[in-house]
This record gives C-alpha cells, sequence and structure tokens, in this order.
C-alpha cells in the first residue's frame, strides 16, 4: 500500500490542487459572508443579520425563477446525458464510418456558436412555433437548453468510452450475455464516473445560462440568471447572494446524502 | 452460399446502421434546438438590415464584406476593419492563456482527486462543482470581492504591514485570467478525471521498475493514457472561452470589447443583424476547422489497448 | 427528478393544438428588472383581483426583437421613449388611449404630450430621468457641472472614472462636449467626437453598470451616471454629487404600453389607468427612484426624494435638458462605428 502511495504520487500536484481548493472556495467564502450582511451593500459589512434571506423568501419572483432555474437544470441535463451516453456509445470504439466526424462536429457544433446568435434563431424559430401553437410552456427552454448541454455531456463520456477495455464486454458476450445485459452490467459501471462527471457538467451549464434563456423565455418564465441579468442596469440586491448561498446548502446536502447512499451500498 | 466477406459486409452495415440510430435521440435535439435554426443565421447574413433591428428581405453581401473591410466614416475609403481582427485576436489570446492555465491548474486536481481512494473520489469531485451551483454572473462578483482594493487579499496585505498601498488587481489582465481559470476549471478537470479515473497504474509502476524520474513517468506513459481527457477538456474550455464576455468586463473593466460583445452590438444598438450574423458564421467556421484538425491529429496517435 | 417537465420537454409536439387559457384575472408584465415595486403590484393584485407576473428584460433592444417575433404572452411591456415611434409603426401595440382615460388628469402638463406619442395614444408615464455626471467631493472639489469631468478628465480624477457603457448615451454626450446636436451626421463633429473619446478612454477605469456598488465603495471616483441611481449613492455617501452638466445632458423616459397580442386586454387597460393614480405613481417611485411624470404624486413621496436635488431638476439648469431622440438608421450605423473604434 505505501508503495503504491508513492507511485501514485507527483511532487507539487498536491500543492496545486490544493491551491485550487483554495481559489474555489475563498470567493464562495465571501459571497456566502456577504448574504449574512446587514448592509444594503455587498463591500461595506454593516453586521450579521438574516434581511436578505428574509427579502429573498418574501420575492415571489426570484423565488419562482431559482425553481425554474433547478427544474430546467435538472430536466435538461438528465435528457442531455442519457442521449449524450448513446451517441457516444455510437461515435467511440469503431472504425471511421461514414459520417463518424460529420457526427462528431455535430454533436459538438452548439459549443461554437456564440450565444447570442443561438439565441437570436431560437428566438425565430421558436416565436413561430409558439404563435402557431399556442403553447408557450417551458418545453421550449427546457429543449434549448438540452442542445447545448449536450456537447458538455457528450465530451466526458466519450473521453472515458475511448479507451475503456473491451475485454470485459468480449468475455460477458462470450458466456452468453444479452447486449442489453453485457451493457448494464458490465459496460455501464465501468462508464459510470464519465456518466457523472458528464451529468454534472451539463447541470451547471444549464444552471449558467443566460443569453439564450434571455431569448427563448415566454411570460413569466425568469431564470435567476436572467432575472440577474434585468438588474444589471439598476443594481444586484444581496438577495442574490442569499439565494446563492441557499443553492449551495442545497448541493452540499445532496453531495451528504449521495455519499451515505454509496456507503450502505458498500 | 454467402462468402465470409459478404457476410462481414452486411455486419458491418448493420452495425453501422445502429450507431446512426443510436445518436439519433442527440442529432434529432440539436438539429432541433441549436443547428438548424442557425440556417435561419446563415439566410440573415445574406440580407440588408432592417432600419431598427432584424432585416429587410432584400439580398445583399454587404454583411459579409463588412467583416473584412470597412468603408472610413470621415474619408469614405475602403479599408480592412482592422478593428474586428484586434478583437478576434484578443478573445482568441485570451481562450488560449485560459486554456493553458486551466490545463496547469486542472491536470494536478484532476489527478489528485483519481488518486484519492475510490469512495472519497465523488466527493471531491463535488466540491469542484459545488461552486458552480450558484451562476456565472454571482461567482465572477464573487472573485471580484476577493481581489478588489478594499477585498480580503489586499485588505490582509495591508494589516500584516506587507504593503501599505493596496494592488491594483482589479480591471488588469491578471484579473482577468484569474477569473477565467475560476470560472472554467471544472470543465478541465472534470473529462480529465473521466479519463484518468480508469488509470492504469501497474504501467506506472513498469515505469519505474524501468528507472524512469518522475517527470519521464508523467510525460511519457500518464500523459499520453489520458491524452482523451486532455482533448475533451480543451475543447471545453478553449471553444466557450472564446464567447467569453462576463468574465472579462466584470473583472477587467469592459473597455475592451471581446467578439462576443462585438457580435452582440450588432444584434442589439448597432442593428446590424446581417453583420452580426456573418461575424459569427465566420467565428463558427474558423473553430469547426481548428476543431476538426485538432481531433484528428491527437486521435490518431492515440493509445488503444483491449 | 422532475418527470413532469422532462415530459413536457418530450412532449413538445404533442402539445400543439392545446393552448394556455387567459384567465380573467391575469397580467403578463414585461419590464426592466428591479424596476416596479412589490408593495404596489400587490395592490393592483388585490384591488382587481388580479394575479401578476413580471418577466424581465436587459435592454430595449431585447425587448423590442422578442416582441416582435411575437408569442411571448406578455400583455404590457415598458419601453424607452426613443422606441416608441419604433412600437406604434411596426404595430406592435395598442392605441389604448389613455389620454382618456379616467386618471389621465394627472399626468404633469410636461409629460401630458410628448413628441413620441402625440396625444397620449398609446403610451402611460412609468418613470423618467436625467444623464449626469457623478462626482465624488472628496476626490475632487473643483466645478462638476461639465462632460468634461469624462471626456477631458482632470488630474485628480485620471484612473478613476467610469463610463456607464451605453453607446446611444455616451455619444449623445460627447456630441454635446463637442458642441454639436444630437443624431447629427456632421462628419467635423464626429471627427471631433472619435478623437475626443479615443483621447479620453485611457483616463476611465472602467466601462460597466454597477456604480451603486462601487461609487460607494470608492472604486470610482466619478462616473456617467442615471439620477436615480445617483441618488441611491448620495445616500450611502453624502459625499458624492449628481451634476447637470452645462453643455447640455440627456433626458429619457420610460413608459407603459400594452402589446397588440395581449391577450389580458381589459386588465392591461386598467393598469394603464392605475398607473396614473398619484398615490400608485409615488408608491413605484419610491422603489425605482425616479420620477415619475404624475401631478399630485410629489405628496406621496418618500421624504428623501421630495427635495433631491438628483429627482427635481433645479430651475437654472432645466433649459439645458433635452428629451433623447431615435437617430436615423443612416446616423446610428456612424455612431456604432465611432463606438467600435472605441472599444476595440
Amino acid at each position: 500500500m505505501a508503495k503504491r502511495f508513492t507511485i501514485r504520487h507527483q511532487t507539487g500536484f498536491t500543492a496545486i490542487a490544493a491551491a485550487c481548493f483554495v481559489l474555489l472556495y475563498l470567493p464562495i467564502a465571501v459571497l456566502v459572508a456577504y448574504a449574512f450582511n446587514e448592509s444594503t451593500s455587498v463591500s461595506e459589512w454593516g453586521g450579521f443579520s438574516l434581511r436578505w434571506f428574509v427579502s429573498a423568501w418574501n420575492n415571489v419572483q426570484v423565488i419562482d425563477a431559482s425553481i425554474r432555474s433547478l427544474k430546467i437544470a435538472s430536466s435538461a441535463a438528465i435528457i442531455a446525458t442519457i442521449v449524450a451516453t448513446m451517441a457516444a456509445l455510437a461515435t467511440t470504439r469503431t472504425r471511421a464510418y461514414r459520417g463518424l466526424t460529420f457526427k462528431y462536429a455535430f454533436i459538438n457544433q452548439p459549443l461554437m456558436v456564440p450565444e447570442i446568435v443561438t439565441g437570436v434563431a431560437l428566438l425565430i424559430f421558436f416565436s413561430q412555433i409558439k404563435v402557431a401553437t399556442g403553447y408557450s410552456g417551458l418545453g421550449y427552454l427546457i429543449a434549448a437548453h438540452t442542445a447545448f448541454c449536450i456537447p458538455f455531456a457528450y465530451l466526458p463520456i466519450r473521453a472515458r468510452l475511448e479507451n475503456m477495455d473491451l475485454t470485459l464486454e468480449r468475455a460477458a458476450a462470450d458466456l452468453y450475455a444479452t447486449p442489453w445485459k453485457a451493457f448494464r452490467r458490465v459496460t455501464l459501471p465501468l462508464l459510470w464516473p464519465g456518466i457523472i462527471a458528464g451529468l454534472m457538467l451539463a447541470f451547471v451549464i444549464s444552471l449558467d445560462d443566460v443569453v439564450i434563456t434571455e431569448f427563448v423565455k415566454s411570460g413569466g418564465q425568469d431564470t435567476l440568471p436572467t432575472y440577474m441579468l434585468g438588474q444589471i442596469r439598476r443594481g444586484i440586491t444581496p438577495e442574490v447572494n442569499a439565494i446563492s448561498t441557499v443553492f449551495l446548502l442545497l448541493s452540499v446536502v445532496i453531495v451528504t446524502l449521495f455519499f451515505f447512499m454509496s456507503r450502505k451500498r458498500d | 452460399m454467402a462468402t465470409a466477406a459478404e457476410i462481414e459486409k452486411q455486419a458491418e452495415a448493420r452495425e453501422v446502421r445502429n450507431r446512426w440510430l443510436l445518436s439519433a435521440p442527440a442529432l434529432i435535439i440539436i438539429l432541433l434546438a441549436a443547428s438548424g435554426p442557425l440556417l435561419i443565421v446563415l439566410l440573415y447574413s445574406f440580407l440588408t438590415p432592417g432600419p431598427y433591428g432584424d432585416v429587410q428581405w432584400k439580398f445583399s453581401t454587404e454583411g459579409w464584406i463588412s467583416v473584412i473591410l470597412e468603408r472610413d466614416i470621415f474619408d469614405d475609403t475602403l479599408a480592412f476593419a482592422s478593428a474586428h481582427l484586434t478583437i478576434f485576436w484578443r478573445s482568441l489570446k485570451l481562450a488560449i492563456m485560459a486554456t493553458v492555465a486551466t490545463l496547469i491548474f486542472g491536470f494536478p486536481t484532476a489527478y489528485f482527486i483519481a488518486t484519492r481512494s475510490e469512495r472519497t473520489r465523488d466527493i471531491w469531485l463535488f466540491l469542484i462543482t459545488i461552486p458552480f451551483w450558484t451562476n456565472l454572473l454571482i461567482r465572477t462578483f464573487a472573485v471580484l470581492q476577493v481581489i478588489r482594493n478594499e477585498g480580503i487579499i489586499n485588505t490582509a496585505l495591508l494589516n500584516l504591514g506587507i504593503v501599505d498601498q493596496p494592488i491594483q488587481m482589479l480591471y488588469t489582465d491578471f484579473a482577468i485570467m484569474v477569473g477565467m481559470v475560476y470560472v472554467y476549471l471544472p470543465l478541465m478537470v472534470l473529462p480529465l478525471y473521466a479519463s484518468m479515473e480508469k488509470l492504469d497504474f501497474r504501467l506506472v509502476e513498469a515505469g519505474y521498475d524501468l528507472y524512469a524520474t518522475r517527470w519521464q513517468v508523467l510525460r511519457r506513459i500518464i500523459f499520453p493514457m489520458v491524452r482523451p481527457g486532455v482533448v475533451a477538456g480543451s475543447i471545453l474550455v478553449f471553444i466557450p472561452a472564446i464567447g467569453a464576455y462576463v468574465t472579462p468586463s466584470v473583472l477587467g473593466g469592459g473597455k475592451n470589447m471581446m467578439f462576443a460583445n462585438l457580435i452582440e452590438l450588432q444584434f442589439g444598438q448597432g442593428r446590424n443583424w446581417p453583420l452580426g450574423a456573418a461575424l459569427s458564421i465566420t467565428v463558427m467556421a474558423i473553430v469547426m476547422v481548428a476543431l476538426l484538425v485538432y481531433v484528428r491529429n491527437t486521435s490518431s496517435s492515440e493509445v488503444r489497448h483491449g | 427528478m422532475n418527470l413532469k417537465s422532462m415530459s413536457t420537454a418530450v412532449g413538445l409536439a404533442l402539445l400543439a393544438s392545446t393552448s394556455i387559457a387567459s384567465a380573467a384575472g391575469e397580467l403578463n408584465i414585461y419590464n426592466w428588472g428591479n424596476y416596479i415595486s412589490p408593495d404596489m403590484i400587490k395592490k393592483f393584485e388585490k384591488q382587481f383581483d388580479v394575479k401578476v407576473t413580471v418577466t424581465d428584460y436587459d435592454s430595449n433592444d431585447t425587448a423590442l426583437a422578442k416582441v416582435r417575433q411575437g408569442g411571448t404572452g406578455f400583455d404590457i411591456a415598458m419601453p424607452s421613449q426613443t422606441f416608441i415611434p419604433i412600437w406604434i409603426q411596426e404595430g406592435l401595440i395598442q392605441e389604448t388611449n389613455p389620454g382618456q382615460m379616467e386618471n389621465f388628469k394627472n399626468v404633469s402638463p410636461e409629460w401630458a404630450n410628448p413628441d413620441f406619442d402625440p396625444g397620449r395614444k398609446y403610451s402611460v408615464p412609468w418613470a423618467w430621468g436625467t444623464i449626469g455626471v457623478v462626482v465624488n467631493t472628496d476626490t475632487y472639489k473643483g466645478p462638476a457641472d461639465s462632460w468634461g469631468i469624462i471626456f477631458d478628465t482632470p488630474d485628480e480624477l485620471k484612473g478613476k472614472v467610469n463610463v456607464v457603457p451605453e453607446m446611444n448615451d455616451v455619444i449623445f454626450a460627447a456630441i454635446k462636449y463637442a458642441g454639436g446636436e444630437q443624431c447629427t451626421e456632421d462628419k467635423a463633429i464626429l471627427k471631433k467626437v472619435r478623437d475626443m473619446l479615443v483621447a479620453a478612454k485611457p483616463n476611465w477605469i472602467a466601462m460597466e453598470y454597477n456604480t451603486i456598488e462601487k461609487m460607494g465603495a470608492g472604486d470610482f471616483k466619478a462616473t456617467s451616471d442615471w439620477n436615480g441611481s445617483a441618488l441611491r449613492q448620495r445616500l450611502a455617501n453624502a459625499a458624492i454629487h449628481y451634476n447637470y452638466p452645462k453643455e447640455g445632458y440627456g433626458l429619457w423616459s420610460d413608459n407603459v404600453v400594452v402589446l397588440k397580442e395581449a391577450k389580458n386586454l381589459e386588465n392591461a387597460k386598467l393598469f394603464q389607468n392605475f398607473m396614473m393614480d398619484p398615490e400608485n405613481a409615488a408608491m413605484n417611485s419610491a422603489f425605482h427612484r425616479y420620477a415619475n411624470g404624475i401631478a399630485g404624486s410629489d405628496k406621496f413621496m418618500p421624504a428623501d426624494m421630495k427635495e433631491a436635488p438628483e429627482v427635481i431638476i433645479p430651475e437654472a439648469v432645466k433649459a439645458k435638458g433635452e428629451l433623447q431622440r431615435l437617430c436615423s438608421p443612416e446616423t446610428q450605423a456612424l455612431y456604432t462605428k465611432i463606438w467600435t473604434e472605441l472599444q476595440k
């Protein structure tokens, strides 16, 4: 065991990793601290207070927007991850076939267009559908988010698949496992870290999107980022810090749950 | 009787068909909600700007011409649109630097996570993404709070007597870089982790047995094995970074345009949608070609085993 | 996981024929963010038994682009004066005739018959204000009633000036400082404007919107800004002073209009009338911190706004204010080039 540890060691890597975690959490700590600030400003400390939590709680618009953000992000991330996994399986570990490069470029295409352009294009396209059908629900936003989340889910999954060992799957096939069974019992577990990475990326990317959402949203469909965007000219209140703190707390709760669940399974 | 070659050919055709079916949902969603509507943009790039935004249905190549050439508003001469190139170059430079910086910081971090015990790995991974449950804007504002003159770094330095004047970090290129690394780090770490997690340490061990130094092991054994992750991570950082403008403007002060600002200006106050459309197709084409070249070069030298 | 929203996405096509019924008691408002008093909304909801939904936009251009495409489901929007002629011309808004409504008598005379909507056939005043120069008098004690603070920055303020990056506002101010008229196409003036802007930029520290925060904390010592924003800065720091530039300053006004595609037309009209009530208008002003154009609302205004020099334009400088107009597309194209040159 001790020997393995030294094998894995690379000089300076732990220090850089530590620096990264500090870099990641220092601003977050400040953000959370100012959520408890009494003063209206996010730069001057006016004493401890819960006023921004209370005020956010009473602000229907910001609460609705937050819930809507979570709804869209979880729907889009899950759909995107499922279809991206399928696409990754279809485009890796194969001899080149006609259309392979095309598929690869096509799947990554949403990455390459500045958001404003996709936003304007979708505005024009979806508006026609909205007017023609009269339906103006969240479906448009989920579809748009799913589309730009696909490459973010696809790339890590593909990276994982690319040089994954085929021996086990072959062995399963030799033992007369059906393709589905072989996939579920062998490929999927091996692929899992890639899927989790892809899912998490897709989720946070969807949570972040502002420009495309701004153009696609209909009445009453603000998400937290578009709500903030709307406030830029008028000034953003620490309510947003409070909401973000709640989001962070929520993510910590989910992580903890995950941790204990996986412990139980062991 | 079918020859073996024919059977193989049939099997191959079947496999290709299955692979198309398997990728169909992703392709359809992208077609409907991303690529398809872009045809509208392509069409718009060949029309005439409407007086107050939008377009008039009159064919024109003016949008495309003004990507490269520009009529001087004062002496009416036609000249190379150097402003567009300057702005594109700024975005490109930033994207390259951001990719290199996130790789420098992200690689060791992903390696650190991948070498933790199996059970704690997911926790470390989540720790990387937790800050990203807030959104881009608030995350960037949080960085701003840390590095501004009244921020905690300067306050600490002043109180410790290390400096007697706050160091101006905000509104500098340094601030932009810190912000970019901060914002794009998980896009690099997650794909890297996905390909490192299954790293075969027996090969590393073999390397050491052959008296390789740590650096040689890293460069000759580990790096080639995780190359797909490096490729994926670089793409995920580089391409969005070309379109970045929130982080540069909040931390850099917004005095200089990024390429995305230039495009946005055309769809907004500039009211020149055809030019905006042509500019975005140009950048898309450049990035697409670069991507294909990059992927082709990196996957030909890929390590395959199994 | 959210099965419901997932099936919404998947079943998008199936939903084609159904439409969301427009309940009698709804009103969908499309507005700038953080610009509408929640208390006033509650009052309206209670008074008329209507459920109000507010959705935000970040710029006039976004709002116009979206409303032009249609299908958004909004009933009401608050475009600025420069954009209202476009909305009218393109048939995006309804002639609800606020000029004939019961509360119209309260509209103050200077806003009762504006150029952008003669006879008030479409729009109702929401908020109006000015664009001037804000200076922290601890840093700079000299006279600051000039765009020179921005375009010919005094030494004390070099490297401490911010410019709010609104293209049209900045060009307007620069033209005034160069001695021209708004929307000018005079090449001599514009050349002066461009050279002046390019020369002034190195003295600026930033071009951003976040002025309330940064002026308050001291990152900026001077900025171009809207008056309501300046008021909030002064309330946080008494040394901050709003100035009306003597070369001429811009006036703006946002107005309540009813969209052509409004599904809740009657409620939208009720809202227009509601906004012309002095008490309601004052309630809204107390929130967004701008004047509202409704006579008699001053007595309901919060104390810190009643005499505020940012809200009440002093008599001496009143004549220098000029309502900003929409420039012709050709002129706008020139300005865009100057702007690109400035920010390249």
